[in-house]
């Protein structure tokens, strides 16, 4: 049910994207979303095209698939695209649809605002695309770190994370598995009135919670046999290290803002 | 009701990078009034084979036919419903789709989908609950007061109450005590024999699928290797040890038997009563 679903996806691969130290892609996208809003002329978004579609090409994944990924995304894309075509009332007229005149600015506004957000949602895609799910939580507790000093709980907040995305997949397979046995039943999830349906979600939900809450019931006892008490003295399994390919990323981002504010009108 | 798959493949997640061909080349007959049971290793495609028999999947490729309808790949299809009313599928470990507040909602909640009436499903109900082997004072109770057991017999419950024409068990012993497993397995037996319901039973117990099935169907690496009754099966257990099967204990204790004492017997044995009124005859021994 979720095949078409690729955000937050982890494709297996070994090209240099996938071996970057996860605090580097995740700073880069930190990064990226911060220096999109600088573009705005054709050039710096070339820019920035350039710098993605590279970035794409190097994690080898199918492009065709990380395109897919926008498919959940079209509509809002779509959406801004037309809102600023008919809103905006700036330059010149270049033609009329629908009885509303259409500027050249508002074209302009309009391509390059979808843009953005199409740019957003591929380089995040490229991260979570390349980086597995424990990675990523390594690397945002490593660079959160700081805050402990403020007494936030990183490590809590860490832990939380990475168990819930351990179990999505669990839930995942859990209602695709209810869904069916239900459906085996007689229950219809995919039609009829919506009243109905919204009734459907009753056999759902019910068998959802009852696993969820003895699932987390298990998996504490399991924890607390094994020991843990909490984040103090822990010490990593997998080490994080930073090479040169890191460095390069960042130092690739630093250049492409500099071009970026040299460019922008 | 018979259902037929001809030529059936199904992939997951087609068009993917986790494309994954689950069962291919699939030509299979499970005729009406049959008992068949699938054997196979874990993965071998089992579990999807039998989502296509209710219509869950449809087939990537070939076509299923179920009864009077034909499931293929292109087909738009609708209202499924009475094949579902038709093929029950007890899923492996079915007490996680309980979800009423009482055994006797949950029960009937099946036979009302498919548009029984609240007291024939009540009925219905107690006559199912009496099959799984539970008091009738559980119609009150909630499901999840129960040991795993009994909810284990309530959700089987439930897909009887719907008096499907065939019935599909996925490991519907697992995890069970030994009696638990022989007081189902022999239920279901029953309902075969009395009822003619079509039964078709995944398993990874070979003594089960040896006491109970007609045919046997086996599969690897997502096809049919092997249809044939289970004493031809089971007649070369070399070709299971093969495929990483196990062979029913019956069969292990002959082969041994044969090997230390030189001795080989007429034929291979799937009952422990024949197997040992055959070695009493050979060795001459007195009565059992």
């Amino acid at each position: 049910m979720m095949d078409k679903f690729i955000i937050g996806r982890y494709v297996p691969g070994e090209s240099i994207v996938h071996r970057m130290d996860p605090r580097a892609k995740l700073l880069m996208v930190l990064f990226y979303i911060c220096i999109v809003f600088l573009a705005n002329n054709w050039l710096s978004y070339a820019l920035l095209i350039i710098f993605t579609v590279a970035l794409i090409l190097l994690t080898r994944i199918k492009p065709s698939f990380i395109i897919q990924g926008l498919k959940p995304v079209i509509i809002l894309i779509i959406l801004t695209l037309v809102i600023q075509l008919f809103f905006t009332k700036r330059g010149e007229v270049v033609f009329t649809l629908f009885g509303v005149d259409i500027y050249d600015e508002g074209i302009k506004m309009g391509i390059f605002i979808s843009l953005r957000f199409t740019l957003l949602i591929l380089i995040t895609s490229v991260m979570t695309l390349t980086t597995t799910p424990i990675e990523i939580t390594d690397g945002l507790e490593t660079l959160l770190n700081p805050l402990k000093k403020l007494k936030f709980p990183v490590h809590e907040l860490a832990l939380m994370m990475s168990i819930s995305l351990r179990f999505i997949p669990t839930l995942l397979e859990e209602t695709d598995k209810i869904v069916k046995a239900q459906t085996s039943r007689g229950v219809d999830f995919s039609s009829g009135p919506l009243k109905e349906r919204l009734r459907a979600v009753v056999p759902l939900l019910v068998p959802l919670f009852v696993g969820s809450f003895k699932r987390a019931d298990e998996l504490a006892v399991a924890m607390e046999a094994r020991g843990y008490r909490g984040g103090e003295g822990r010490t990593k399994y997998r080490a994080l290290a930073w090479h040169m390919r890191d460095s390069l990323l960042i130092g690739s981002l630093i250049l492409l803002t500099i071009l970026l504010i040299w460019t922008r009108s | 009701m018979q259902i037929t798959l001809k030529e059936v493949a199904h992939l997951y997640q087609e068009g993917t990078p986790f494309e994954f061909r689950a069962i291919h080349d699939i030509n299979v007959e499970f005729p009406s009034g049959s008992f068949i049971g699938v054997i196979g290793h874990t993965g071998s495609g089992k579990s999807t084979l039998l989502q296509h028999l209710n219509a869950l999947l449809k087939p990537s490729e070939g076509e299923v036919t179920i009864g009077g309808r034909t499931i293929t790949s292109d087909k738009k299809t609708k209202n499924l419903k009475p094949i579902r009313k038709q093929v029950g599928i007890v899923f492996q470990f079915p007490e996680h789709q309980l979800f009423e507040e009482t055994v006797e909602k949950d029960i009937c909640f099946g036979p009302m989908n498919f548009g029984v009436s609240e007291e024939e499903a009540k009925e219905r109900a107690r006559a199912a609950l009496e099959l799984v082997g539970l008091k009738e004072s559980l119609l009150n109770v909630s499901p999840f007061d129960l040991s795993g057991g009994q909810m284990r017999r309530v959700a089987i419950a439930g897909v009887l109450a719907m008096e499907p024409e065939v019935i599909v068990l996925d490991e519907p012993t697992a995890g069970l005590d030994p009696r638990g497993r022989k007081e189902i397995m022999e239920m279901f037996d029953r309902l075969h024999k009395e009822k003619g319901i079509t039964t078709i039973l995944v398993t990874h117990s070979m003594e089960d699928a040896a006491r109970y099935a007609d045919e046997l169907v086996i599969m690897n690496k997502g096809t049919i290797v092997k249809k044939a009754p289970p004493a031809d099966i089971f007649a070369e257990p070399e070709e299971l040890m093969n495929l990483g099967l196990a062979v029913p204990d019956t069969i292990r204790f002959q082969l041994e038997f044969e090997e230390k004492t030189g001795i080989h017997l007429a034929k291979k044995h799937l009952s422990m009563e024949e197997l040992a009124r055959e070695m009493k005859a050979v060795l001459g021994g007195g009565p059992l």
